[in-house]
């Protein structure tokens, strides 16, 4: 497996979105469409650091530009899958609770319901406030003119 | 916390708990021939509590680790460090900054190990050695720092040319390898610092 | 020499005491959340975030909190912070040409594509106090305009296109990179190092240093090439799932310099440049680092030595904000013992340049260190 380019399969894109989930939004979700859920923690969610990597000049050799701190759980479900949760910050319910949603994909039968209640909702909303940065940030892009002088 | 089940395991404190382990283990290597005892930890098939708590404890994604013959072959406990630690394995046992050895079934050779170097002598191979008792081993008479006059250790298992090997050991100081013995949930240290004077009795 | 004294602790806990309370201030006025700092000081958060080397908005928010305001303070606290949580591994690198732009502007070119945006600056304002502030009145909401959906590229491509700015080091993958919280410091440091030293610099003086440059100390005939600020991703590769995920979205400020061209009989002319990234809105940090780091290279394009922005060791010794006032303020504990040995010292010195005044013997005094 090469680290660098990875050829990324759905499930990391799924992981992906339950990264940049609120915490409320998954733990609703969990009362709402799963409640009694069984599982329980591999090992126990910790809260560590990721060393940040930049590139000299933007696209040259890798510097060690500074941490940040990174939540993660590995949880199994009663039927045997394993879920991962990762995500920035040190939020270990939202680890947990990412590594159940990511365990729930797994599970064929609740896949569907994984990316239609959890996955479609985090996505138009991250969908919207990019829109919404991505707008405001347009009404400051600077339109020059040039001023005619004198005659001719 | 919500979502959690009646199968949820009991919630583990982990750093309250390698606290604790770290704790014991840096009193033992601080007070050579006193022994200590860690907290058990759910250690899988194969390892004693006290070994897979220092493990816990001292090994992370940064601290190579390399494993004697009777854990290398066993696929239980390689994954169980892996996933638990993150630490990498290593095949080479001078690469280590950890090394777990089993006494009984294992040969234990320490200038296989990394000794340091004289810029960091701390870079040394810590030797995580499991003992099938701490007692019950022929008694050696040590002395060196944190010992008042001198002290016993009887750890049982040790090669017969362990003491040849140990003065080898101190006669590079301030390099040289440390030692952690373990057998059910107590430990004992054997620092580089400390000398065996010879067989008591 | 150092003598542990003993004593105080009734004074130092009562001081710790008052500390506190003066830290809360009138408690007529509401006390300050830790989410009121990320939201309303979101610059002071970034900059503690940056020099703090660690990006956690909520952890520097409580710094700046329980440091009552004062930077340097928070940044410790953050220092002090990072080093009781493991390390899970390494990101992969950024890819800032990705980012999601919230601000993009470049002195080198009016028109450009992605175009020149503004976005929340400073520029432009006339640094006019705004009483209206005080007063707590309603924020209208930003306007919007159709966002351009193409990619803007780095400035420093355009310029690439021609083949008239220097290559940047290849990224290997595999090559190891340097890490100052992992061992220390060592001359001469790779550009991997001094990166990374000056991503967590003190942002005073790096600018210092940055100015001094424009000064005539080690000219570099600089350009902003491109400034970019927003949110890139964090990507991390899970060993036990074997691909790569993203971890969410963090903020950077990425600064481009493009500077002085240098040639020779077998390299046709290119610009040199300089590079800068923090973390969140950190403008003036990412320019100063940019400057500074084109400084430092100069060995690199055969240019003289001799400004202190261009000495790599004091400029990467100096740098940190939190070794530095450890060292500067230690000075303020006891030091009773060394100052009765100096006292003693110039007493006797003292004492022999009196007698040798007074006698008809000249005595030599030894010289103090």
């Amino acid at each position: 497996m090469d680290k660098h380019h990875p050829h990324a399969p759905p499930r990391a894109a799924i992981i992906g979105t339950l990264a940049r989930a609120e915490t409320s939004e998954l733990r609703e979700a969990v009362h709402a469409h799963w409640p009694g859920l069984q599982w329980r923690e591999a090992k126990p969610a910790e809260a560590g650091l990721v060393m940040l990597r930049g590139r000299t000049g933007g696209d040259g050799a890798a510097f060690n530009l500074g941490e940040a701190t990174v939540a993660r759980a590995v949880i199994d479900l009663e039927t045997g899958e394993r879920g991962h949760g990762q995500c920035l910050g040190r939020d270990m319910e939202k680890a947990r609770l990412a590594a159940v949603f990511d365990a729930l994909w797994q599970r064929e039968t609740d896949r569907d319901a994984v990316e239609r209640h959890v996955i479609a909702p985090v996505r138009a909303r991250i969908a919207r406030q990019g829109a919404n940065d991505a707008a405001r940030a347009a009404a400051t892009r600077v339109n020059f003119f040039t001023l005619v002088r004198g005659e001719d | 916390m919500p979502g959690r089940s009646a199968i949820t395991q009991p919630a583990m404190d982990l750093t309250r708990q390698s606290q604790q382990t770290f704790r014991a283990i840096m009193n033992a290597l601080a007070r050579p021939g006193i022994m200590q005892t860690v907290a058990s930890v759910g250690a899988p098939d194969g390892l004693d509590s006290a070994a897979a708590a220092a493990i816990l404890a001292l090994c992370d994604y940064e601290t190579p680790l390399w494993l004697a013959q009777s854990f290398a072959g066993s696929p239980s406990i390689g994954s169980w460090v892996t996933f638990h630690t993150g630490a990498p394995r290593v095949a080479d046992p001078r690469l280590a900054a950890f090394a777990l050895v089993d006494l009984e079934c294992d040969p234990l050779d320490l200038a296989t190990f990394s000794q340091g170097n004289a810029e960091y002598p701390d870079r040394s191979t810590t030797v995580i050695a499991v003992a099938p008792s701490l007692e019950a081993g022929r008694q050696l008479r040590i002395s060196g720092p944190g010992i008042k006059g001198a002290a016993l250790l009887s750890v049982a298992g040790l090669p017969h040319d362990f003491t040849t090997q140990w003065a080898v050991n101190g006669q590079g100081f301030p390099l040289g390898v440390d030692m952690i013995f373990c057998c059910g949930d107590a430990v004992l240290g054997l620092p580089r610092s400390t000398r065996i004077l010879g067989e008591a009795g | 020499m150092y003598v542990a004294v003993k004593g105080g602790e009734a004074a130092i806990a009562n001081a710790h005491g008052l500390l506190a309370h003066d830290r809360r201030g009138d408690t007529a006025v509401p006390e300050l959340t830790p989410e009121q700092i990320r939201e309303q000081l979101s610059i002071a958060v970034d900059r503690v975030m940056t020099e703090g080397s660690l990006f956690d908005r909520d952890l520097a928010a409580l710094a700046i909190k329980q440091a009552r305001g004062d930077l340097i303070e928070a940044i410790f606290l953050v220092r002090a912070y990072r080093t009781t949580l493991p390390r899970f591994g390494f990101a992969v690198p950024l890819d800032t040409a990705a980012m999601r732009i919230r601000r993009r502007i470049s002195a080198t070119y009016k028109d450009l594509p992605g175009g020149q945006v503004l976005g929340p600056t400073f520029d432009y304002t006339h640094r006019l106090i705004d009483f209206a502030l005080a007063a707590g009145t309603p924020v209208p909401e930003p306007q919007t305009a159709p966002a351009d959906t193409a990619r803007a590229p780095r400035v420093t491509d355009i310029i690439g296109g021609e083949d008239m700015i220097e290559r940047n080091p290849p990224h290997d993958p595999d090559a190891p990179v340097g890490d100052l919280t992992r061992d220390p410091l060592a001359f001469p440091a790779g550009r991997d190092l001094r990166l990374q030293n000056l991503a967590r610099g003190d942002e005073g003086f790096l600018l210092a240093l940055g100015y001094s440059t424009q000064r005539g100390y080690g000219r570099t005939h600089p350009f902003v090439g491109e400034i970019r600020m927003g949110e890139v991703e964090v990507e991390f590769f899970i060993e036990d799932l074997g691909f790569a995920v993203s971890l969410g979205e963090i903020t950077v400020t990425e600064c481009q310099m493009v500077n002085q061209f240098k040639g020779s009989a077998t390299e046709p002319a290119r610009f040199t440049r300089g590079y800068g990234l923090g973390f969140g809105h950190c403008e003036r940090k990412a320019m100063s680092m940019a400057l500074v780091d084109r400084a430092l290279r100069a060995d690199e394009f055969e240019e003289e030595r001799k400004a202190p922005a261009q000495d790599e060791e004091f400029v990467l010794s100096h740098s940190d904000n939190v070794q530095s006032t450890g060292f500067v303020e230690h000075l303020k504990l006891p030091h009773y013992v060394d100052f009765q040995a100096e006292i003693t010292f110039l007493r006797e010195l003292r004492r022999k340049h009196g007698a040798a005044q007074a006698g008809p013997q000249h005595i030599m005094p030894e010289a103090a260190e």
